[in-house]
């Protein structure tokens, strides 16, 4: 570096002269990032390439595209992925709806509201095993409150075993899923709505409009933005969920529930296919980038 | 929409976010008679302690409990001590790192575990770390630290950069200003980072079961887990006990910090 650029980079930030110190600084946090985190990513994309085995010394040669054909006619892994994307779309959508019924509610002068704010905060920290467990105990066939209340109210006349029932399976964990993703969702959106400038609403209502014209013309396009970001980031939350279905259901009956994250650990932890589970990982990865950008393009364009 | 109707739906909502919390409470108050042949009622019949008992005696779930406090402790310190430093150069000194650094938080979120697990357990294979917890805190620490970063460099950015000046201009060395002026002020944004790091360690899961094979060396909530294993009605008792002593220490944790670390994301965001 010649001394005039140096002169002129050492002017354009102020202070460079601590350049090294701020490295130093940097280091103790990059490091571990670098070599447990970005490091394996790398390492895991090349892994998707080879026949790599659980076993300690196994030899692990190259294999091309072989993982990727496999994953294409793996019946079972589009089986468990069709089941993914229905689990992560109905969960992120019905999840949105109910956290911004909520968030409306707690942004209104309404008693009990710091009673709501609070249960609504609860998900968040439980565990998600012991999200499981609990739910378990709702849906449980015959100490379950599910059933008792539903048997009571003749909505039913017999017991149900919602968990391990092929039609109800499904549908019983997106409901723990709606349920432990409120938090998120509500906080973010109550914090979008604060910020929705009071004085729109007020000039709307002098010129006569309605609440729900106001809700629909003012608030949810000022929120726009809010909603892209948690929805976007619930859906990738939401496709990556192992924990609370691992403690429900372990995947069952019957693979109903075997998220990808449930079959691609199967895969490796279970059967010691290393390098088929990890071309999965990248699989499933594209998958997620393709519909996230899909999304998030075709929210930009209709907002310009 | 008129008042009563909201109240309405508040109730809904009320119900819905607190019925398995109060169903889980419940149950762990029931006898195992009770469990096995009653209709399921709210207010247990005879209500026992003797699940918390039995959830204590016939699990190791002491031992478990220990391990998890362990482990949650010294990845909370541990990524705090690193995360600090950098946190305040990526706040003082705006460079493409800063960009990279967060960047790398959002990015960290798309990417699923399960492309990083495989060969990190390798790794931790050929160290020698496989089935300890030295391992387990090694993993946690490095997924809590991009966001922890993120947060304390919220925090950073909130003290005014004039004070520093204004504390050098009185004589104050480097050091003396960052021990003297800075630290104080960003004690709360460490404590709620502190926080952050033990709840998510505390709640973590999947790595765990990766990691540790040991039941011996188990964490909480591989412990929990094993519980459905057997699950007779009889057992439910002591499951639902296990539960609701797993999630007091997080609970009591967020209902300390709940306005702070609410106030310390948005921090985080606005400022990001």
């Amino acid at each position: 570096m010649t001394a005039v650029q140096a002169a002129v980079r050492g002017r354009a930030a102020r202070g460079r002269g601590a350049d090294r110190g701020v490295s130093f600084l940097l280091l103790p946090a990059l490091i571990p990032v670098l070599i447990f985190s970005v490091g394996p990513l790398l390492y895991g994309i090349y892994l998707s390439f080879t026949d790599a085995r659980g076993g300690r010394n196994a030899v692990v040669s190259f294999v091309g595209l072989k993982n990727f054909g496999e994953v294409l006619t793996d019946g079972d892994f589009w089986s468990s992925f069709k089941i993914g994307l229905i689990w992560a779309v109905s969960v992120t959508v019905l999840q949105f709806a109910a956290a911004l019924g909520l968030a409306l509610l707690l942004n209104s002068d309404l008693r009990l509201r710091g009673l709501a704010r609070a249960l609504a905060m609860a998900p968040w920290a439980m565990p998600p095993i012991v999200i499981g467990l609990m739910w378990r105990l709702v849906y449980h066939p015959n100490a379950g409150i599910l059933n008792a209340t539903l048997r009571d109210a003749h909505v039913i006349g017999h017991n149900v075993d919602w968990l391990n029932n092929f039609g109800t399976a499904l549908p019983a964990i997106i409901v723990v899923g709606v349920w432990t993703g409120m938090p998120q969702t509500t906080v973010v959106l109550l914090a979008g709505l604060q910020g929705v400038a009071s004085e729109l609403h007020e000039a709307a209502a002098v010129d006569g409009a309605g609440v729900w014209r106001r809700f629909w013309s003012i608030t949810l396009p000022q929120l726009r933005p809010v909603i892209i970001a948690i929805t976007s980031l619930d859906f990738v939350w939401n496709i990556n969920q192992f924990a609370m279905v691992y403690a429900l259901t372990q995947g069952g009956p019957g693979g109903r529930t075997r998220l990808p994250m449930l079959f691609a650990y199967e895969e490796a932890f279970r059967y010691g296919f290393f390098g088929y589970a990890a071309a999965l990982g990248v699989a499933i990865t594209i998958v997620v980038l393709v519909v996230l950008g899909l999304y998030l393009w075709r929210q930009m364009r209709e907002n310009a | 929409m008129s008042k009563p109707l909201k109240y309405v739906a508040l109730l809904a909502y009320l119900v819905f976010l607190g019925f398995p919390l109060l169903w889980l409470l419940s149950t762990s108050f029931k006898t195992q008679r009770e469990m096995a042949t009653l209709h399921p009622r709210w207010i247990p019949h005879h209500p026992t302690l003797s699940n918390f008992t039995d959830a204590f005696s016939t699990q190791d779930l002491t031992g478990s409990a220990l391990r998890s406090l362990v482990v949650a402790l010294s990845v909370a310190v541990i990524t705090v001590v690193l995360a600090l430093p950098a946190a305040y150069a990526l706040a003082r000194h705006r460079s493409l790192l800063n960009r990279v650094a967060i960047g790398w938080v959002l990015v960290s979120q798309v990417f699923p575990v399960m492309l990083i697990i495989i060969p990190l357990f390798m790794i931790l294979r050929r160290l020698d770390l496989v089935n300890t917890l030295p391992g387990l805190i090694l993993v946690h620490v490095t997924f809590t630290l991009p966001f922890a970063l993120w947060m304390l460099q919220g925090y950073v950015r909130g003290v005014p950069r004039e004070l520093e000046e204004a504390a050098a201009v009185d004589g104050a060395g480097r050091l003396r200003t960052l021990v003297r002026v800075i630290a104080p002020l960003l004690t709360p944004g460490v404590i709620a980072t502190l926080l952050f790091a033990f709840i998510s360690s505390w709640n973590e899961f999947f790595f765990a079961l990766v990691i540790l094979k040991d039941p011996d060396k188990a964490t909480l909530p591989l412990t929990l887990v094993k519980f459905t294993g057997a699950e007779q009605a009889a057992r439910l008792g002591p499951l639902a006990a296990a539960s609701v002593l797993a999630t007091i220490p997080s609970l009591i944790f967020f209902a300390v910090i709940q306005r702070r670390l609410r106030s310390g994301l948005t921090a985080g965001a606005v400022k990001g």
